[in-house]
C-alpha cells in the first residue's frame, strides 16, 4: 500500500477552514514537545502559555491592543495578496508611519489641539503608502519583483528611523537613551476600556475590518483583483489592468501599515524608539494567510497572534524559557499552515503499491 | 460485425479486454474492448469526453485500469508508465507537443531517447529515418523556427527511432492545411506496410474514412460499434458517435448585410515575444448581418489579431480599427466592450472564464456595466439573474449560478461564454475557435447563436482552425498566414485547395513574399 496525493474534483470548501484549524492543533503538538524538551510538564505547560494571558481584564487589553495593528495591517495586506501582489514590506510601511506621524506628533504636539492626532493618522498613512508605492511603481514600470523590493526597503525605513531617534529626535531629557520625547497628550489614543491599555486604535482596526469586507466581497474594485490575482488571462481578456492592481493592492498595505505605526507610538508607546514595532509588519503576513485572506477571518487570527506575543512574555516569566519562542511558533504556525493547505486542493488516497503515473502533462519525455 | 479478412489467423498486435476506469465525477472507460492487427490503421472515434484520452493514456502506460486486460503480441501486459510503454514499442504523438522551443530537433529527440547516444549518432539517426518515410527535417534546427506541421514531423520522428510496434496518434490533423493532412496520410500508409500498427484518434469522420481499415466508436466511455469505416457513410458512424441524428442548423442567408460595423486598416504589429507572430498590413471590414471566417494554421498570427481586436494590444493610432465608424483602436477592452465589440477567446479556462469561480462571477468577468455595478459595488442579484438567464437561454447543463465554472464540461462552459458575450448584444463579436474541444451538440448550438446574432445585425468574425466550420457559417472567408490577412473570397467561391494553399502562406494580394511565414508547405 501507498499513500499519494490525489488532485481534487473540486477545491475542497472544507478543507479552507479545517486547514486553519489542523495548523493550530499541530502547533501546540509541536510547543509540547519543545515544553518537554525543556523539562516541563507539557500539557500544564502549553495551558499556562495559552490560558494565562487571559487571566484578566487588564490582559484582555493587551490582548486587544496587541491585535489591533495585525488585524489592520493583515486586512490591508490581504487585498494585495487577494490580487497576486507580494507585499512583504509591512514592516517598513509601519516604521515610515512612525516616523511620519512621529514627526507631526512632535512638532505640532505640545501646542496643538485634537486636530493634532486625526493628523497623525492622515500622515501615518501617507508614509506608508509612500513606502509602499516605491514597489509598486517599480514593479509597474521596470517589472521589479515587489516581493524583493518591498523586503529591501524594511531595512532601509528601519535605518531611517534609528537615524532619527539617535540624532535629531533624541530626548534632551533622556539620560542620552535612545527615545524621543514623551508624546503629548494631544498626539495620543484615549483610552478605551479603564483600567487597561486598551485604546481607540483598536476602532481603527474594526473599521479596517468592515471596509475590507466591503470592498474584497462586494465592491466591483474587489472582483477585480480577485479576477486578476487568480487568472492574469482572465483579467487581460476582461479589460481589468493589472497595474492598478499592483497600485491598489500595495497601497491597501502601506495605508494599513502606516496607519498601525502610528497607533504604537500614539497608544502603548506614547513614545518612539529605534524599535518601534515587534515584527507586526511580518506577523502580519501569518495573520493574514492564518485568516484565509478574509477580513472576518482575519479579525480572529489577529487575536491568536496577539495571543502567541503575549505567552511569549508569559513563557519568559513563568516558564523560564525565552521570549523568541513566539518567533519560533509563529513560524512552525505558518509552516504547518502551508502543509495543510495543500489538502484543500488534493486529498489523500490508499492505493495498492504500483508505481505512481502522474496525472497530467507527463508526455512520456 | 465481421472483420477484413487479412486479419483472421492472425496475432493481434494489441488486444484490450474489458477496460474499465472511473475518476471521481465520471466512467471515463467501461469494458472497453479494442483489437489492433500488425500493420493495422484502426480509429478510435467519439466526441469528446467519449473515453478516447484515458484510453490512450491506460494504453501508453500514464494511467493504470481499475479493470481489464491489456495483451501486447497476444501476452498479458502490465504497462506501468510511458518508458515501459516505449520499451514495448508503443509510441505516441500528442496533440499537444511537447517539444522544448529553444532546442533543436535532435537536442529533443535525444532527451527523450532512453539510452544517452551523441548527438552526432541521433542526427544521422534522424536523417536515415526522415528519409525513409518522406519527413524532411534539419537535425540542427531549431523548434521555434518551425511550423507546427514540421513539429508534428519531430514528433513522428521521434517515435519512429523508437521502432514501435504501435504508434498512436492524437487528433494529428487539427494543427495541418488540407496539403499536410494528405502528406500526412502518405507518411502512415507506408508506416502501416511496413507493419507498424496505428491507432488513429479523431472525431473528423472523412479522414477516417480516407485513412483507416477498421474504426472503434466511442460513446460515453463505452464501445457503440466497431466498423469498417471505408463502408460505412458518414451519418451512419455520427450516428454511434452522437446517439442520434445530427441536427443540421438553421440559417437565414437571407440577411442583407448593412452598413459596416467594424474595420481594421493597415494594422501592422511587431511581435511581442521572440515566437510571436508579426501582423504585417492587415485590413479588413464586416458590415451588419455578415459572418467573416478567418482561416488559417495556428500560430500565424490568430492570436495576436485577436488581441489587437478584443483591446488587450491597445494601439497607438486610434483609427486603424473603427467600431461604428468610432476610432476604437486605442480604447482598452472594457472600453470597447461598452460601444459595442464582445469577444470570445480560444481558451476557456485559462481566459474566458475562472475554473475556481461561480458561473455568476464569471458572468460578471465581462458585463460589469451600469445594470450589475451601482456606485462601486457589486448588485449581486442582477448579475445571478444575469448568469441565469444564459444558462437558461443558452442550454448550459450541469450547473447553475453558484456552480463553478471548472465543473462544467468544455461544451457547456463555451455555450455559457458564448451566451454571456452574446447576450449584452453586441454590435461586433469576435470569436476564436468557438467550438475546439466541443462536442457536436453543442457545437450547433454555438453555431447557430452566431448565426442568430448575425440575422439580429451584428458583425461577427469568426476565427477558426476547423475549415469546414467556416464553410458552415462564414458569409465571406480570409486567409491568416504568417501574419498577414489575403483578401476574403465571398460565399459560393470557396474553394478548400485554394485556401488549404493560402493557408500555407501562398496568396496573391501580397507583394512580397511572406518570408516571415511560419507555414512551409509540407
Amino acid at each position: 500500500m501507498s499513500i499519494r496525493f490525489e488532485l481534487r474534483a473540486q477545491p475542497s470548501k472544507t478543507m479552507v477552514w479545517l486547514s486553519p484549524i489542523m495548523a493550530i492543533a499541530l502547533t501546540c503538538c509541536v510547543a509540547m514537545v519543545i515544553f518537554a524538551l525543556a523539562g516541563l510538564e507539557p500539557v500544564s505547560a502549553l495551558a499556562t502559555f495559552i490560558f494565562s494571558p487571559l487571566a484578566d481584564l487588564y490582559s484582555v487589553g493587551e490582548l486587544l491592543i496587541k491585535a489591533a495593528p495585525l488585524i489592520l495591517i493583515a486586512v490591508g495586506l490581504a487585498i494585495g495578496f487577494r490580487a497576486g501582489v507580494w507585499n512583504v514590506g509591512g514592516e517598513g510601511q509601519l516604521i515610515l508611519g512612525v516616523i511620519f506621524g512621529g514627526f507631526i506628533a512632535l512638532t505640532y504636539g505640545p501646542t496643538g489641539g485634537i486636530w493634532v492626532l486625526p493628523a497623525m493618522v492622515v500622515g501615518g498613512a501617507i508614509g506608508g503608502a509612500l513606502w509602499a508605492g516605491i514597489p509598486a511603481f517599480l514593479r509597474t514600470h521596470f517589472n521589479a519583483n515587489e516581493i524583493l523590493t518591498s523586503l529591501m526597503l524594511n531595512y532601509v525605513a528601519q535605518l531611517w528611523l534609528s537615524y532619527l531617534i539617535f540624532g535629531p529626535w533624541r530626548d534632551p531629557a533622556g539620560f542620552n537613551f535612545p527615545q524621543s520625547a514623551p508624546l503629548a497628550p494631544s498626539a495620543l489614543f484615549p483610552t478605551l476600556i479603564d483600567g487597561t491599555r486598551a485604546n481607540a486604535s483598536i476602532l481603527i482596526a474594526l473599521v479596517a475590518v468592515g471596509l475590507g469586507w466591503a470592498l474584497m466581497s462586494k465592491s466591483f474594485v474587489g472582483f477585480q483583483l480577485k479576477v486578476t490575482g487568480l487568472s492574469e488571462g482572465a483579467a487581460k481578456y476582461a479589460g481589468f489592468s493589472a497595474k492598478r492592481a499592483v497600485w491598489i493592492g500595495m497601497l491597501a498595505g502601506g495605508v494599513a501599515a502606516g496607519i498601525a505605526g502610528v497607533g504604537e507610538i500614539a497608544g502603548p508607546l506614547g513614545q518612539i524608539f529605534p524599535t518601534a514595532s515587534p515584527g507586526y509588519g511580518y506577523a502580519a503576513i501569518i495573520v493574514a494567510f492564518l485568516g484565509r485572506l478574509n477580513p472576518i477571518g482575519i479579525l480572529f487570527s489577529g487575536l491568536l497572534m496577539s495571543l502567541l506575543y503575549l505567552s511569549g512574555d508569559v513563557a519568559q516569566m513563568s516558564l523560564g524559557l525565552p521570549s523568541s519562542i513566539t518567533g519560533l511558533f509563529q513560524g512552525t504556525l505558518l509552516f504547518f499552515l502551508l502543509t495543510a493547505d495543500v489538502l484543500i486542493h488534493y486529498r489523500l488516497a490508499l492505493e495498492p503499491a504500483r508505481p505512481l503515473y502522474r496525472r497530467e502533462a507527463s508526455n512520456g519525455l | 460485425m465481421p472483420l477484413p479478412e487479412a486479419d483472421l489467423g492472425r496475432q493481434f498486435r494489441l488486444e484490450l479486454r474489458g477496460i474499465s476506469k472511473s475518476y471521481p465525477a465520471v466512467r471515463a472507460n467501461d469494458r472497453i474492448d479494442l483489437t489492433v492487427a500488425p500493420g493495422e490503421i484502426h480509429a478510435v472515434v467519439g466526441e469528446n469526453g467519449a473515453g478516447k484520452s484515458t484510453l490512450m493514456k491506460i494504453i501508453y502506460g500514464m494511467v493504470r485500469p481499475d479493470a481489464g486486460d491489456v495483451l501486447w503480441n497476444g501476452r498479458e501486459t502490465q504497462i506501468s508508465s510511458p518508458a515501459e510503454a516505449q520499451r514495448l514499442g508503443i509510441g505516441m504523438v500528442f496533440q499537444h507537443f511537447a517539444l522544448f522551443d529553444t532546442l533543436t530537433v535532435a537536442e529533443n529527440i535525444a532527451l527523450a531517447l532512453p539510452e544517452k547516444l551523441p548527438l552526432k549518432t541521433v542526427a544521422t539517426r534522424i536523417v536515415e529515418v526522415a528519409s525513409r518515410y518522406g519527413l524532411p527535417v534539419d537535425p540542427g534546427r531549431h523548434i521555434y523556427t518551425m511550423s507546427v506541421g514540421e513539429r508534428q514531423r519531430v514528433e513522428i520522428i521521434r517515435s519512429l527511432l523508437q521502432k514501435p510496434g504501435l504508434l498512436i496518434m492524437d487528433e494529428p490533423t487539427s494543427v495541418l492545411t488540407p496539403q499536410a493532412v494528405d502528406t500526412l496520410f502518405v507518411t502512415l500508409r507506408e508506416l502501416a506496410a511496413d507493419g507498424c500498427s496505428i491507432l488513429y484518434i479523431s472525431h473528423k469522420l472523412d479522414e477516417i474514412r480516407a485513412l483507416c481499415e477498421r474504426a472503434t466508436i466511442l460513446r460515453g466511455g463505452k464501445v457503440t460499434g466497431v466498423c469498417d469505416p471505408r463502408r460505412e457513410s458518414s451519418n451512419a458512424m455520427a450516428r454511434m458517435m452522437i446517439g442520434a441524428e445530427i441536427q443540421a442548423i438553421s440559417s437565414a442567408r437571407t440577411v442583407t448585410a448593412g452598413s459596416e460595423r467594424i474595420a481594421i486598416r493597415n494594422l501592422s504589429l511587431p511581435a511581442s515575444d521572440p515566437f510571436g507572430t508579426t501582423l504585417s498590413e492587415i485590413s479588413l471590414s464586416i458590415r451588419g448581418g455578415e459572418v467573416l471566417g478567418i482561416a488559417g494554421v495556428s500560430g500565424n498570427g490568430q492570436q495576436e489579431l485577436l488581441a489587437a481586436l478584443s483591446g488587450e494590444t491597445v494601439l497607438a493610432d486610434p483609427k486603424v480599427i473603427t467600431i461604428d465608424g468610432k476610432p476604437a483602436a486605442h480604447l482598452d477592452p472594457r472600453q470597447r466592450r461598452a460601444i459595442g465589440l464582445s469577444s470570445v477567446p480560444e481558451d476557456r479556462l485559462g481566459r474566458g472564464a475562472i475554473p475556481s469561480l461561480p458561473l455568476s462571477d464569471n458572468a460578471l468577468l465581462t458585463n460589469g456595466g451600469a445594470d450589475s455595478v451601482r456606485g462601486g459595488f457589486i448588485r449581486l442579484d442582477k448579475v445571478k439573474a444575469f448568469a441565469e438567464r444564459c444558462i437558461a437561454e443558452f442550454g448550459v447543463r450541469g450547473g447553475n449560478a453558484d456552480t463553478p465554472a471548472g465543473s462544467l464540461s468544455g461544451g457547456n462552459l463555451q455555450k455559457f461564454i458564448v451566451g454571456r458575450e452574446i447576450l449584452q448584444a453586441p454590435g461586433v463579436l469576435v470569436v476564436a475557435q468557438p467550438t475546439w474541444g466541443v462536442d457536436v451538440g453543442a457545437a450547433i448550438a454555438i453555431r447557430q447563436a452566431i448565426l442568430d446574432l448575425r440575422a439580429k445585425g451584428a458583425a461577427v468574425l469568426v476565427i477558426s482552425e476547423e475549415l469546414d466550420e467556416l464553410f458552415e457559417i462564414a458569409d465571406r472567408i480570409a486567409v491568416i498566414a504568417g501574419g498577414r490577412l489575403s483578401a476574403s473570397v465571398p460565399r459560393g467561391q470557396f474553394d478548400r485547395d485554394a485556401i488549404g494553399l493560402s493557408m500555407s502562406g501562398q496568396f496573391a494580394g501580397s507583394s512580397t513574399p511572406p518570408e516571415a511565414s511560419r507555414v512551409h508547405s509540407v
